[in-house]
Order: structure tokens, then C-alpha cells, then sequence
């Protein structure tokens, strides 16, 4: 990893502040090769916060892809199960996402943030906007299903259910 | 002009307005968008996010769906979906990828579908062309906002500037409104944190509007749903965070250009916006 430090991934960065560390700083741990700082790594929020919005890959003179490289960690995060506490409602948004999806083939809104409650237990949370998305004809009450559902569940069964590692 | 239309699904439900101005201008240009049967989803940031192989399977079925229907280009008007579609296919050029994912479809997979993005649509459709029929000029003072899906990775979009883009702006110049040079134009607005992490949209979309409407931008020009529904359905949460509260719209580029064509309000989907839209 050819990274040198220059900090512009962190200058660039929207979250850096909200962050454990920044991604220059975290490019710097990977590069002790530690165990520990690895481990410090896969334990930290910012692998969480980052939003893959691309900028510091845009603007790395190296090239490096730091958001490709934090959806691995993130991953890696998950089945290691040490995620950071902040990682919860993310990981809950995700999760709750990825069923609709595999049972309709798309994503059915009204369903996504019912199981995003059911999980972070936040039921009070936006009760005032979905009315207003209602009248605006923005929430549908009823999912969307493609007719071929079959391909769905055998996408699911053979990547991200297939990590048996990868705990609920 | 006939081209292959990949809807996604914020196209179908919380951004339905952009989907029905999408749907409005194409067919006041004569351009037909034949939909990819029986799409699903992309699998957007929660894929990626969680799975890598998940992330690359629900592009490439929907790219194989289209090839199947002989379809060779694919117009995408949300920048996310746009974004994942070009990052699969570009992944996908790894053999050992690709011989994976075409395992798990058990359907054919070539990679060689043109994805465009809707401002592609329209400079190949033509900006003189566009001109032409011009009925109500849009003479306003506003904002291109690109932000990150569009523009990057620039190595594998190959699309617009990445800094500095200005393929939305020679539109909105084209139908004679007038855009401007900002701070924010590829920041980003918290895209898929709206619900997990409103907090942090809220601030860092606010820093987006105010720097527009500090520049005194009428309005908010997008191609992106995430972004529209960030900085237009959270305002109540932005303006929290603002000093004073902002009061502007944020529209898509189809929706100007509709109103530009003499499409009405109502017909571009404009009367669904949270923030009034009086452009």
C-alpha cells in the first residue's frame, strides 16, 4: 500500500470529524501490519461513517481505493462481530434493506422502515414526515414484486447468506 | 431516438416525481424508454456494504435481463443505480468475478450494455435539439448539484469533470437560465444515512443549502433522488441545524427542462415536493 500520508483523503473527507480516525490515519494503521492496530480498525466507527461518497479516492494521489477497501473492513467487521456500537442503526438500515429486497425483488419503503424500527426500536421516528409522503403519493402502501423471486432467494442463499460467519 | 430505461426503485416510490418528469420530457422529445422487464433492485449501499458478491449479483441480473431483451443501452436516471451498474460491469471485467456471478444467475452475462445517466441522455439527444423547443424560457438564477454518485469514481464513469462538472449547467444555460460557481457542487449530502443517520444529513446538507443560497441560487438542480429527497423531504431536520431556515427548492434537471418545454407543474410531479416549488 503505497499511501504517504499526504492527508488528503482526510481534508476531503465529509464525516472525518464524527470519526474514531480519520481515513489517512486509518491507512496508517493498516500499514503497521499489527495485529492490534487491525483489530483497533475493524473495532472503530469509522468504517461505519463513511458515507463511499468516493472523494478521497477521487482525490488520492496513490489511487487507492479507500472506499472499496472500507466495504471489505467493514465486512470483515461483521464477521469478526466487532462492530462499533455506532454501527448499529447503519448495519439495522442495511439489514432491513437487503430483506425487502430478497423477498420482493425491490425495495418496499413502507416495509424497510417498519423492520428498521422493529430492530433499532426507534418507533417514534419520523411519524412526521411519512404522513406528508403519503399525501404527496410518495409511500406506497403495497410492495412491488417481480416475478421472479426464485432468483432472488438463490442470489441471497449464495453470497451474503452463504457467510455462515456472518452473524444477525 | 429508442433507448433501454432502467427505472430503480426510489424512481417508483419516494421520488415518483422524477420517474414522471423523466417520463414527460422523453416523450415531448420523442424519445422512447423501453423498461427492463421484470428489473430488481440494485442492492445500492446496503449491498455493497455488506457483501460483495450480493453487491455485484443484482447489477449484473438486471444488466442480463436487458441484454436478453436486446436491449444494448440502458438509460438510468438515479445516479445511485447508475453509479452500481457501471462499478459491476467494471468489476465484472474480472473473469474470476464474472464466471462467479453468471454461476449464481445461471444466465448469460456479456458486459457490454452502454449505462447512461439522464444528462447523457440529453446531450446525445442533443442540447441544440433541446433548444428548438424551447416554449417558456428558464430564467433562473440556480445551482447544479451533482453530488458524489454521478461524478466518481471518475475512473470507471469517465463522466463530466469531477471536481468541476458542468454538463447539468450547459443544460439549464440551454434553456436560459443561469447557473453559477459554488463550493458545494460534488459534496456530499449523507445519501444513505437519511434514515439511519438523520443527524448527520441534516448537517451536512445543510452546509450544501446554505452555501447555494448564500450565492443566491432560486433553486437546487439535481440528478440524483438520494440527494433530492435529502435536501428537500429533511428540510425540517436541515433547518435545525441552520441558523436561518432555507427556503428554497430543490428540483430534478427533467423538471426544469419540463417546465422550459411547457410541460405543467402538476404533470412533472413539481406539486410533490416537500419545500414549495414556485419556479
Amino acid at each position: 500500500m503505497h499511501c504517504y500520508q499526504c492527508g488528503k483523503c482526510t481534508a476531503g473527507c465529509v464525516l472525518a470529524s464524527e470519526m474514531n480516525f480519520p481515513p489517512s490515519y486509518l491507512m496508517r494503521l493498516l500499514q503497521t501490519g499489527t495485529k492490534e492496530n487491525y483489530d483497533k480498525i475493524l473495532k472503530s466507527n469509522s468504517i461505519w461513517l463513511c458515507l463511499n461518497c468516493e472523494n478521497c479516492v477521487g482525490r488520492c494521489p496513490m489511487e487507492i481505493d479507500i472506499p472499496k477497501m472500507m466495504d471489505y473492513l467493514r465486512t470483515q467487521s461483521l464477521k469478526e462481530n466487532k462492530q462499533h456500537p455506532d454501527s448499529k442503526p447503519i448495519v439495522a438500515f442495511h439489514r432491513s434493506f437487503l430483506d425487502s429486497i430478497k423477498y420482493t425483488g425491490r425495495l418496499y419503503e413502507v416495509g424497510l422502515i417498519a423492520a428498521f424500527k422493529a430492530r433499532t426500536f426507534r418507533f417514534t421516528q419520523d411519524l412526521t414526515i411519512a404522513p406528508g409522503m403519503y399525501l404527496r403519493g410518495k409511500l406506497p402502501l403495497f410492495p412491488e414484486k417481480i416475478n421472479d423471486r426464485r432468483i432472488m432467494k438463490r442470489i441471497f442463499a449464495q453470497t451474503i447468506e452463504n457467510v455462515k460467519t456472518d452473524t444477525k | 431516438m429508442k433507448i433501454g430505461f432502467y427505472p430503480g426503485c426510489s424512481l417508483t416510490g419516494s421520488s415518483r416525481e422524477y420517474n414522471e418528469s423523466v417520463a414527460m420530457v422523453a416523450k415531448a422529445l420523442d424519445i422512447e424508454l423501453v423498461e427492463i422487464k421484470d428489473w430488481n433492485c440494485c442492492g445500492a449501499t446496503a449491498a455493497h456494504s455488506m457483501n460483495e458478491e450480493l453487491s455485484l449479483s443484482l447489477p449484473a441480473r438486471i444488466m442480463a435481463m436487458a441484454e436478453e431483451q436486446g436491449l444494448t443501452e440502458v438509460v438510468v436516471p438515479c445516479a445511485a443505480c447508475y453509479n452500481r451498474l457501471k462499478v459491476t460491469q467494471n468489476e465484472l471485467e474480472d473473469e474470476q468475478k464474472r464466471a462467479r456471478v453468471v454461476d449464481i444467475l445461471k444466465q448469460p452475462y456479456k458486459g457490454n450494455l452502454k449505462i447512461i445517466n439522464v444528462l447523457q441522455l440529453l446531450e446525445a439527444y442533443g442540447t441544440e435539439n433541446i433548444k428548438a423547443k424551447v416554449i417558456q424560457p428558464f430564467t433562473h438564477k440556480v445551482a447544479c448539484y451533482y453530488g458524489c454518485l454521478l461524478v466518481r469514481p471518475q475512473s470507471i464513469l469517465k463522466f463530466d469533470r469531477v471536481e468541476d462538472p458542468q454538463s447539468m449547467d450547459s443544460l439549464i444555460k440551454v434553456i436560459g437560465g443561469t447557473t453559477m460557481d459554488w463550493a458545494f457542487k460534488t459534496e456530499c449530502c449523507g445519501g444513505g444515512f437519511s434514515v439511519s443517520r438523520t443527524d448527520l444529513v441534516a448537517k451536512l446538507s445543510g452546509n450544501i443549502l446554505k452555501d447555494a443560497s448564500d450565492r443566491g441560487a432560486e433553486a437546487l438542480i439535481v440528478a440524483c433522488p438520494m440527494c433530492q429527497s435529502n435536501l428537500d423531504m429533511r428540510r425540517g431536520a436541515i433547518n435545525k441545524t441552520l441558523e436561518t431556515p432555507i427556503d428554497i427548492p430543490v428540483i430534478y434537471i427533467t423538471q426544469a427542462i419540463g417546465l422550459a418545454l411547457g410541460i405543467g407543474a402538476k404533470e412533472l410531479g413539481l406539486k410533490r415536493h416537500f419545500v414549495t416549488v414556485e419556479l
